[in-house]
């Protein structure tokens, strides 16, 4: 069981106040992901939910059971760490097991859970080895496999890929959502990389500067961004944002369409552009669309591959039902 | 970074600490401070009453006072020249190229650990002993009449057996610190131009400074405080009664109490005057 | 990176650094040597250097009187007992400056080392005087009590500079595994920092062990421990250079053996980190 609310909860360091009071709701077995640029106090939330700082005002709720006084330890979470934390002077058998040790669970049982937490993880090789011995994606196993065994109320994640390299970080993403699908238990999950945050969640909560800006599952977000921040943070490439003369014949301040959302033609089109760096992946391409009179740059995407060459006039046509429109305050216009 | 809960865990934590050093410095500093206004004669009646600052005016103007300063100063003097400059050159030395640097290191550390009685005693004994001594032998090998160091030449042998004591710890801090300058900065400099001596001159000297202060400030306050070296040598005779070593006799041989005190706060302050300094240096440290 | 050296500077500054060593070192060698002299050979003239008759009578001498093992162990438990009752001290002390720092923990550690700048002489007879009313004269406990107080802050802030090494989330870890703070201390923090404490233990064990100011001043007899017994043969009567030698070596040599073991930390220990 693990379900957390926040109910107007604050914190301030000193006279600055990193998070205002915000109201959450994260359901049992849910995987939420708190995403949003470096200092936007989404680490800090985290902590906050772990115990490890206080709340300046407001409440915290654990399964119902207002926590916002008890120390982490007593709280009943398991968090991994951006470091990992694992503790050098302990083999990996040591690391896993400290947990139990801790809440005095006897050692046939504290045995039978390492021995599965190893085996569902691919450590049963390691038990013996310190920390210092494993590779990164080793060592990120363990700090999940300590989490594992105590069989917590929710798990919370903070930043834990981003130590790893491009290729296990998408190895690693999959286990922990397989681990989610498995164990049906709540994760909270903090990353600034928002294709983690549309891969792995549930629900998605969007933070900016302490603030929550959306909440949502990753296709809300996707489709139907509250507001002009939500929709150039969330999608790669980066949603394009138009302002000026082109958005107030929509009746609109700012207009967005996606990359992908453009037709392209070289020969007829809604805007006028200039080819500039074209992207070839195989399956899409990226072009980079300069002199539209709208925006610095355009980027498009389409499927497959096209042969454009730098410097070619292209024509670019938007797909109306595609369009956000926000007005002044950068909210979404219906 | 810290919940409330493991703030006031670790006001507790530190309190133990706390208590006892504040304990350990204000008790007896009050009951000096006490003492230094006060006639006091343990085996000569006691408490005899207050005096005002009559001790502090006797202390400074007895006729051991300014000896006793000048004393202090030149051990203190002499001891530190001695060991910064033999102390750089010594660094350099180690710090070059060379077969088995780390024996060499370990004998040159090896005289900071002897304890201070038994350097005393070997310099004083087998040393310098006017007979049987092996500065004696060595002087007669050379046709000349052995010196009867601790005696004729008191103080130059107390900051001979000093300086042996503290020469490892001056070489050992300015070794730190000519391993932590950047080898590139010397080569940069030889690149435009500047023979050896000016390199010493204006980079390695320069490096140098901090760890020179340091090595000052606390030398400074273990010389001043430096008691067994005279104890077991001259016991303060021969013009070797420093500052130290007068409040010495005056708490615990003349038993002159009142006395004592004013003079163990003039050390104080010396003292403390020597530490604002260093607390400086450590202090900005501590923001680095 | 460095350019090849000259075989020929190198073998100069062999030379010159291995003459300079035996020259510093010189005054321990002939001490060592001339404990294996007999008492007429450690005065003959010329002096021998190794072309005597070595013996190891000195030493037995030395053991069978049976006040030199007592010294010994004097300095055996006031050195071991201060430190280890400093470290109980400072280990929680030193947690809370480097993992729970707060505005004042910096001038807390000032202050602490600013106690350890008080000069001894200045207050010897208060000192002398509380040890007389609490019956402290003279005994292992109090000179173990005075030499904890004295290198308590060296204690605190060498722990402190090895606690601050250790990155604070695997504490935080432990705390998020269930342990409470006791927990946290002994089974992470404290082992983690095993390399920190043993080097703070053993320079803290030789400074206590070579300290001469107190321990000459605050024992007669029963508590004294080396410093005092080495101290006694400075009288005349007690002139015998050979059986001297064999006491003198036998105070420092395990001293010396501890201290080529720790000098590394005796730049951060006695500069409290003002240079690295």
């Amino acid at each position: 069981m693990g379900q957390i609310q926040l109910n107007q909860v604050s914190k301030s360091f000193g006279n600055v106040q990193v998070i205002p009071p915000l109201d959450l709701t994260i359901e049992d077995g849910e995987f939420c992901v708190f995403v949003g640029p470096s200092g936007c106090g989404k680490s800090t939330l985290l902590r906050l939910i772990a115990g490890l700082e206080d709340v300046t005002s407001g409440h915290i709720a654990i399964d119902g059971q207002d926590s916002t006084d008890t120390p982490p330890a007593k709280r009943g979470l398991a968090m991994v760490f951006q470091s990992y934390a694992l503790y050098p002077h302990m083999s990996v058998r040591k690391n896993i097991a400290f947990p139990m040790r801790m809440a005095n669970i006897d050692e046939t049982e504290q045995n039978r859970r390492i021995e599965a937490a190893a085996k569902a993880l691919n450590l049963t090789d390691y038990l013996d080895r310190r920390p210092g011995q494993l590779s990164g994606g080793q060592r990120q196993r363990v700090a999940i496999g300590r989490a594992i065994v105590r069989e917590p109320a929710a798990f919370l994640f903070d930043e834990p890929l981003s130590n790893l390299d491009a290729a296990l970080r998408v190895g690693m993403r999959l286990e922990i959502s397989e681990l989610h699908e498995r164990l049906q238990t709540t994760m909270i999950y903090v990353t600034h990389d928002q294709v983690e945050a549309m891969t792995m969640a549930d629900k998605i909560v969007v933070l900016r500067a302490g603030f929550i800006e959306q909440v949502g599952s990753p296709l809300e977000l996707y489709h139907k961004p509250q507001n002009v921040f939500v929709a150039g943070f969330i999608g790669s490439p980066k949603m394009n944002l138009i302002e000026g003369e082109e958005a107030q014949k929509l009746g609109a301040h700012t207009i967005g369409i996606r990359p992908e959302h453009t037709d392209v033609s070289m020969t007829e089109g809604t805007w006028k552009g200039r080819v500039g760096v074209a992207e070839h992946l195989g399956s899409d391409t990226f072009i980079h669309v300069h002199d539209t009179g709208l925006a610095d740059m355009i980027t498009v995407r389409i499927t497959g591959d096209i042969s454009v060459r730098h410097g070619d006039t292209i024509y670019l046509s938007p797909q109306l039902d595609q369009l956000h429109k926000f007005d002044a305050q950068g909210l979404r216009i219906e | 970074m810290a919940t409330q809960h493991s703030r006031s865990a670790a006001r507790l934590m530190m309190a133990p600490a706390v208590v006892l050093l504040l304990g350990w410095m204000l008790v007896p500093l009050i009951m000096t401070l006490y003492f230094s206004f006060k006639k006091y004669l343990p085996l000569r009646g006691g408490d005899l009453g207050w005096v005002g600052l009559d001790n502090y005016v006797r202390f400074v103007t007895s006729s051991s006072f300014w000896p006793s300063v000048l004393a202090t100063l030149a051990i203190v003097g002499g001891v530190l020249i001695i060991t910064v400059v033999f102390g750089v050159l010594l660094a350099i030395l180690l710090n070059q190229p060379m077969w088995g640097q780390g024996i060499v290191r370990i004998l040159v550390i090896a005289p900071f650990f002897v304890m201070p009685t038994v350097s005393a005693l070997v310099w004083k004994n087998m040393f310098m002993d006017p007979v049987n001594g092996l500065f004696a032998h060595l002087w007669k090998f050379f046709g000349a009449a052995p010196v009867e160091w601790l005696s004729q030449a008191s103080l130059t042998s107390i900051v001979m057996i000093v300086s042996w004591q503290w020469l490892p710890f001056a070489t050992l801090i300015l070794l730190t610190a000519i391993q932590s300058l950047d080898s590139e900065q010397l080569e940069a400099a030889e690149m435009d131009g500047a023979p050896p001596l000016a390199r010493f001159g204006y980079i390695t000297l320069p490096h140098l400074g901090r760890a020179i202060t340091v090595v000052v400030l606390i030398q400074t306050i273990f010389l001043l405080a430096i008691f067994a070296e005279i104890f077991v040598t001259t016991q303060g005779s021969f013009g070797t009664r420093t500052l130290t070593y007068l409040i010495y006799q005056r708490v615990l041989e003349s038993q002159n109490v009142g006395l004592g005190s004013a003079g163990g706060v003039y050390a104080i302050i010396l003292a403390n005057i020597v530490a604002i300094f260093l607390m400086r240096m450590v202090g900005k440290n501590l923001d680095a | 990176m460095a350019r090849a050296v000259t075989q020929q500077r190198k073998i100069i500054n062999t030379a010159a650094a291995w003459g300079v060593g035996l020259l510093i070192f010189f005054p321990i060698l002939w001490t060592i040597l001339t404990s294996f002299k007999t008492e007429a050979q450690a005065i003959s003239d010329p002096p021998v250097f190794l072309a005597f008759d070595w013996t190891l009578e000195n030493y037995s001498v030395v053991m069978e009187r049976s006040d030199y093992m007592r010294f010994l162990w004097n300095s055996v438990i006031i050195a071991g007992g201060s430190t280890l009752l400093g470290i109980i001290v400072a280990v929680p002390a030193a947690w809370s400056m480097a993992f729970v720092p707060s505005k004042r923990t910096k001038d807390i550690l000032l202050w602490m080392l600013s106690t350890k700048m008080l000069p001894a002489v200045g207050v010897l007879y208060p000192i002398y005087l509380l040890f007389i009313n609490l019956g402290l004269l003279d005994t292992r406990t109090g000179l173990v009590i005075v030499l904890m107080l004295m290198n308590l802050p060296i204690i605190v802030w060498m722990l402190y500079t090895y606690f601050k090494e250790i990155p604070g989330e695997i504490l935080e870890a432990a705390r998020m595994d269930g342990a409470a703070l006791k927990e946290e201390i002994l089974y992470v923090l404290t082992p983690m920092a095993v390399p920190g404490i043993a080097s703070t233990v053993l320079l803290n064990f030789i400074l206590a062990w070579n300290e001469a100011f107190w321990t000459l001043n605050l024992t007669a007899a029963k508590a004294a421990p080396l410093t005092a017994f080495i101290a006694s043969y400075s009288s005349p009567e007690g002139l015998f250079y050979a059986k001297l030698s064999a006491a003198s070596t036998m105070a420092i040599a395990p001293i010396l053996i501890l201290g080529w073991f720790s000098q590394k930390q005796l730049v951060s220990g006695l500069t409290f980190g003002a240079v690295k």
